[in-house]
C-alpha cells in the first residue's frame, strides 16, 4: 500500500472520524438508535480499516494482541461487575434502581456502563477477529 | 446473601471466565477455575437444601418480575441438575492441572480454563433459569466453548470432530429457537411457568404441533438419543481427556433435564404423550439406541472411543425411563442421569490418566496395565461394575428401577432387553479388562507406572462415588423421586 497514496491520506482523514462517530453512537444509545454492539463495530472497523491500510505490524504497534484480548475481558467484567454492585447495594442482580438516590438516574447510569461494557469488548473481539485471520495468511 | 444465591450460581462463573484471561500467568487461571467451581457447587448445595421441602425459589433478574422479566425458577430438579454439574466439574478441575500441563501446550492453558469456566456457565445456565429465550442463550454459551474444547484436543481429528459437533449442535440450537419463536407467537411469552398456563387450551394448534416438534428434535440432538449421536463419539475420543470427562458427565444430561422440563413443564405431560405420541416415538429410538450403540461399542479398538458408544447406550436408557410416563420410570431415568454422570465421569478419568502415562488410549495399549498401573485399573474395574450395572454399584439401582419400571408398565420385553443389553456391557468392559490384566505388555514396552497423586485421587473419588451411590441412595434416589413426583403433579 506504499504507493497508493489516495487510500493513505482518505484513511488519515476517516479515521478520526469514524471513532467520533462510534463514541457518539454509543453514548447517545440510550436516547437514540445505537448502542453497544453497533458502536464496538464502528470503532473496530475504525482500527481495522488502518491495519488493511498502513499494514498488520503497524496496527499491532497501535493496539497490541495482548492488550486488545485483556479488553475483551475488560469489558465483560464491567457488564457484570455492575450487576454485582447493584447486589452489593442490596437489589437484585442488574437491578440498576438503587445505583442511584433517583430511580430514573439509577436505570440511565447503569445502562449506560452496561453498554459500555458490550462496546469495549465487541470492538475488542473485532480487532481480534481481523488480527488473528489476518496473521495467518503470512 | 442467600437469597442472591440462584443469579451468583450463574454469575460467579460468567465473571471467572474474563479473570482466567486477564490473571493468565502460571496456575493463576487453573487456581480461579477451581475457586470459581467450589463456589458454585457451595451455593448448588445450599439451593438443594433449601428447595428439599418441595419449596420452589424464584428469582426476578434486574428486578423486572416474572413473567415479563426473566425468571431463575429452582424447584428440586433444577437444584439437583445445578449440583450434579457443579459437583462435576469440582471433582475434574482438580485432575485437570496435571493432565492438561501434558496435553495443551503451556501458552493456551489461561484460553483453557476461560473456556472451561463458560462452559459451567452454560450448564449452569440452562439448569436454573425459567425462560425459554434464556435457556436459548445459555444452550449457545455451553456449546460455543465446548466446541473450542474440544478442537484442543493433541489429535488433528479433534479439528474434523469439533467442527462436526458445531454443525450438528448449531442445527439442534436453531430448531430449539425456531421452536421457542412459534410458541412465543401463539402465546406472547416466554417464561416456562407462564407458557405452561397458556398452552393449554392451544393443543390442538399446528403451530404448537410444530413447535413441538422442533423443540424436541433440537433437544434430542443436544442430547445425542440414537440416531442423532453422530457427532458424540468422535468428539468425545478426540477431546482433551478433561473435557471428554465433564462433558460426558454433563453436557448430555443437561439436556435431558431439557427435554423433562420443556416436556412435563411447559407442554405438559397430557400434550406430550396423549395427543403427540411421544411415548412410542422414545421408546423405540431408545430400544434401538441401547441395543445398536452396545454392539457397536463391543468392536472399537480405542477404549475412548468405546466409552463413547456405551454413553450413546446409557442415554438410551434414560431415554427409556421417560418413555414409561409412570413416576417409577421417571425416577429411573433421574437417578440414571446422576449415577452414569458419577461412573462416566469416573471412567473417562482413567481414560486421562492412561493417557497422562501411555499417551494412547488404544486398546493394544492396555496390555499388562493391570500389574504396570494397579491403581488405575482397579478404578476401572469398580467404575466398569458400575457402567455393567452390578450390585452395591450406582449403575445397579438405576437399572433396578428401570426393570421395575417397565414391569409396572407390564412391558417384559424391554425388562428382558434391560438385561441382555447389560450383558453387552459386561463384554465391551470385560474386554478392556481382559487385555488390561491377563495379556502381558510386549517385551519392548517403556515402563509404565500410576500416575502422580492429583491424577489418582479425582480419579478415585469419583471412583468411590460409584460405590457410595449404590449403598446410601437417600442423596440420588431421594431426590430423584421427589424431582419426579413434582414434574408429574404438574409443578
Amino acid at each position: 500500500m506504499k504507493h497508493h497514496l489516495i487510500p493513505r491520506v482518505i484513511a488519515k482523514l476517516t479515521i478520526p472520524g469514524i471513532l467520533l462517530f462510534a463514541l457518539y453512537v454509543q453514548f447517545h444509545g440510550d436516547y437514540g438508535p445505537g448502542g453497544g454492539f453497533q458502536a464496538g463495530v464502528i470503532f473496530g472497523a475504525g482500527f481495522i480499516l488502518y491495519g488493511l491500510v498502513f499494514g498488520l505490524e503497524n496496527l499491532r504497534k497501535v493496539a497490541p494482541p495482548q492488550i486488545v484480548t485483556a479488553f475483551i475481558a475488560v469489558g465483560v467484567l464491567l457488564y457484570g461487575g455492575v450487576g454485582v454492585v447493584s447486589q452489593i447495594l442490596g437489589a437484585n442482580y442488574l437491578d440498576y434502581d438503587v445505583l442511584s438516590a433517583v430511580d430514573h438516574d439509577g436505570q440511565h447510569l447503569g445502562i449506560l456502563l452496561v453498554e459500555l461494557g458490550v462496546g469495549i469488548t465487541v470492538a475488542a473481539v473485532m480487532m481480534t477477529i481481523f488480527m488473528t485471520f489476518a496473521g495467518r495468511l503470512r | 446473601m442467600i437469597a442472591q444465591f440462584p443469579a451468583l450460581q450463574v454469575v460467579i462463573p460468567l465473571l471467572g471466565a474474563p479473570l482466567c484471561i486477564i490473571l493468565r500467568r502460571g496456575a493463576l487461571p487453573w487456581l480461579i477455575a477451581l475457586l470459581v467451581s467450589w463456589a458454585a457447587l457451595a451455593m448448588a448445595a445450599t439451593l438443594l437444601s433449601q428447595v428439599a421441602d418441595g419449596e420452589i425459589i424464584s428469582y426476578a433478574l434486574g428486578g423486572w418480575l416474572a413473567p415479563l422479566g426473566i425468571e431463575y425458577r429452582i424447584d428440586t430438579l433444577n437444584a439437583f441438575m445445578l449440583l450434579l454439574v457443579a459437583g462435576t466439574s469440582s471433582a475434574v478441575l482438580p485432575f485437570a492441572y496435571k493432565s492438561v500441563a501434558k496435553e495443551i501446550p503451556q501458552d493456551r492453558h489461561y484460553l483453557f480454563y476461560s473456556g472451561f469456566l463458560l462452559m459451567l456457565t452454560g450448564l449452569l445456565g440452562m439448569a436454573i433459569t425459567g425462560d425459554a429465550f434464556n435457556v436459548f442463550v445459555f444452550i449457545e454459551i455451553s456449546s460455543l466453548s465446548s466446541y473450542a474444547m474440544i478442537a484442543m484436543g493433541r489429535d488433528r481429528r479433534a479439528l474434523s470432530a469439533a467442527f462436526t459437533y458445531l454443525v450438528m449442535g448449531t442445527v439442534g440450537a436453531t430448531f430449539f429457537l425456531i421452536g421457542v419463536g412459534l410458541i412465543y407467537a401463539v402465546t406472547g411469552t416466554l417464561n416456562m411457568a407462564d407458557l405452561a398456563e397458556r398452552l393449554p387450551p392451544l393443543y390442538q394448534s399446528r403451530t404448537v404441533l410444530a413447535a413441538f416438534a422442533f423443540i424436541s428434535v433440537g433437544i434430542l440432538l443436544k442430547l445425542a438419543l440414537f440416531p442423532l449421536h453422530l457427532w458424540l463419539p468422535n468428539a468425545y475420543t478426540y477431546a482433551p481427556s478433561v473435557v471428554t470427562a465433564f462433558l460426558a458427565a454433563t453436557a448430555t444430561k443437561v439436556a435431558i433435564y431439557l427435554l423433562l422440563r420443556f416436556g412435563y413443564t411447559v407442554f405438559g405431560a397430557e400434550f406430550v404423550f396423549n395427543i403427540v405420541p411421544a411415548s412410542e416415538v422414545l421408546l423405540t429410538l431408545a430400544l434401538a439406541g441401547v441395543i445398536i450403540a452396545s454392539f457397536v461399542a463391543i468392536f472399537q479398538s480405542d477404549v475412548k472411543r468405546l466409552l463413547a458408544y456405551s454413553s450413546v447406550a446409557q442415554i438410551g436408557y434414560i431415554i427409556l425411563g421417560i418413555s414409561y410416563a409412570n413416576v417409577t420410570g421417571l425416577t429411573a431415568s433421574i437417578v440414571h442421569i446422576f449415577n452414569h454422570a458419577v461412573t462416566k465421569g469416573a471412567l473417562f478419568l482413567v481414560m486421562g490418566c492412561v493417557a497422562y502415562a501411555a499417551g494412547a488410549c488404544r486398546l493394544e495399549s492396555f496390555a499388562g496395565l493391570g500389574k504396570r498401573m494397579p491403581l488405575t485399573m482397579a478404578a476401572f474395574v469398580i467404575a466398569g461394575l458400575s457402567l455393567i450395572g452390578v450390585p452395591l454399584t450406582a449403575g445397579f439401582i438405576s437399572k433396578w428401577y428401570l426393570v421395575l419400571g417397565a414391569m409396572e408398565k407390564g412391558w417384559w420385553p424391554v425388562a428382558a432387553v434391560i438385561l441382555a443389553t447389560s450383558l453387552l456391557a459386561a463384554v465391551y468392559v470385560w474386554r478392556v479388562v481382559e487385555i488390561a490384566y491377563f495379556r502381558d505388555a510386549p517385551a519392548d514396552a517403556p515402563p509404565l507406572s500410576d500416575p502422580p497423586l492429583a491424577l489418582l485421587v479425582p480419579t478415585w473419588v469419583l471412583t468411590g462415588a460409584c460405590v457410595y451411590f449404590g449403598i446410601e441412595t437417600s442423596l440420588s434416589l431421594g431426590f430423584a423421586e421427589q424431582a419426579a413426583i413434582q414434574l408429574m403433579g404438574g409443578g
